[in-house]
């Protein structure tokens, strides 16, 4: 294995993105929209994910781990490249660029999210409807967690395009554009799941 | 009739591999059907810039004049192609000529491109047919596969993708497109195939295949349309199944 270990961290960046990142994503978005059904329906549902059990195992082998792998690795990607979508600004070299701009600020956007809600539930605080109103009554912080979950679902549905190429899924051109319009379908879908959600708590 | 038509250069010159670089501007008469080839050697024939002042002739590359050998390539008006099929009449003035700066600079406009001749070596993307007797005739070749690999051979070793490619860079050992495209090519052949693995271990190594970003300039930039993002992508499938067999195991494949 030694001297591939490039090709297999890129390999394992991808997949993470995905399996276990990507599926985490479509449950937390999920699960947060039943905030649309009122505070009750809420609380029933984030009280079911936090008394799940075996909880801290699966946190920290579905996310924590898995989430701090691919920003490591991720930082040291984005900052490998020396980006041109000025002087070449082709559709796919712009996504090239928002590919890394977007991770940098789901980074900013998780470390805080996580600081806000999972480290103040561990010194003791609920998390329920009224952490999640009180955090956005703020119009400051609507604004940041408005970009930062509109960042995390797009650095989503464009990494899922580049998955499947990096894995050797889409090969041909066509299939690659048909790959393109499907992401834009998850991007647009779930945003609007993430926004809707969003207003449920103001 | 043209007397007063001219035609303006601003050139990023440079005196070593080591100095600063700097821009110096011509300005020559126009002559119909230039190419940037054309005006580069009347500069040489007469090396004054527009401020009267004589100075060295530029330097650069070149060999074929028709767009097949490579040599020639330059960022031209900001992107990188190749200075014999560039007609003076075809661009915007003044015309910025630079060098391709993803690779070395030697003189001027004349860079290094032995990183993509090593590449070559590194993928082994050559055919080893030698050997102490007569191996015989090798096997045929469907002639729509023929058909379908010239557009890979046709590979000019020009240097525009990698120079177009974001994370070909100093601070990143990505080998570029132009490489990964020659292993599609003799993974293809029905000889070349025998050899299939060593290529693809050669290019799934650090600084492979695995560093390319998708950013797909490459395709967009190739001067000989050669479908470079496809062959990564195939040969992103090809190393999978490499990785899969290298891993759990299967035959000699």
């Amino acid at each position: 294995m030694a001297g591939n270990r490039e090709f297999l961290n890129r390999r394992l960046h991808s997949l993470l993105g995905v399996i276990p990142i990507g599926v985490f994503l479509l449950q937390h978005l999920v699960v947060n929209h039943f905030a649309t059904g009122g505070a009750e329906s809420f609380n029933k549902a984030a009280d079911f994910m936090g008394n799940l059990p075996f909880r801290i195992i699966l946190e920290t082998v579905v996310i924590y781990l898995p989430i701090l792998f691919h920003a490591i690795y991720g930082l040291y990607i984005a900052f490998t490249a020396k980006n041109n979508a000025g002087k070449y600004g082709y559709f796919r070299n712009w996504m090239f660029l928002l590919q890394r701009v977007s991770g940098v600020i789901t980074l900013i956007f998780i470390t805080w999210h996580v600081w806000q809600t999972r480290v103040a539930a561990a010194f003791g605080a609920h998390v329920n409807y009224d952490m999640m109103a009180d955090i956005l009554s703020s119009p400051f912080m609507f604004g940041f967690y408005l970009i930062g979950i509109i960042s995390t679902i797009f650095h989503f549905a464009n990494g899922l395009w580049s998955f499947f190429v990096s894995w050797g899924i889409t090969v041909s051109p066509r299939s690659q554009v048909i790959s393109t319009y499907f992401t834009i379908g998850v991007f647009v879908i779930l945003s609007i799941v993430g926004i809707r959600t969003l207003l449920a708590f103001v | 009739m043209s007397e007063n038509k001219t035609v303006k250069f601003i050139v990023t010159r440079q005196d070593s591999p080591d100095s600063a670089p700097y821009d110096e501007e011509f300005e020559l008469a126009y002559r119909p059907n230039m190419n940037v080839i054309s005006a580069l050697m009347e500069i040489r024939r007469n090396p004054v810039n527009t401020k009267g002042q004589t100075t060295t002739p530029i330097t650069w590359d070149s060999n074929c004049l028709e767009e097949v050998c490579g040599a020639c390539s330059m960022v031209i008006n900001g992107k990188p192609r190749q200075s014999c099929s560039s007609l003076v009449d075809q661009l915007e003035q003044p015309i910025r000529l630079e060098p391709m700066r993803t690779f070395p600079v030697v003189r001027d406009l004349q860079v290094d491109r032995s990183r993509m001749f090593d590449a070559l070596k590194k993928v082994k993307a050559w055919i080893p047919i030698d050997g102490t007797y007569d191996l015989g005739p090798g096997p045929r070749m469907p002639e729509k596969k023929r058909q379908w690999a010239y557009e890979l051979s046709k590979c000019m070793t020009c240097g525009v993708c990698l120079e177009a490619c974001p994370n070909v860079n100093s601070s990143s050992s990505f080998i570029g497109p132009q490489p990964l495209s020659q292993v599609r090519l003799f993974n293809a052949h029905p000889t070349g195939e025998m050899n299939r693995s060593e290529r693809l271990e050669a290019i799934m190594g650090d600084g492979g295949l695995a560093n390319c970003g998708n950013s797909q300039n490459c395709v967009q930039s190739c001067p000989k349309g050669i479908p470079l993002t496809t062959s990564i992508a195939a040969l992103n499938r090809d190393t999978t199944i490499q990785a899969f067999r290298n891993f759990f195991g299967s035959d000699n494949a």
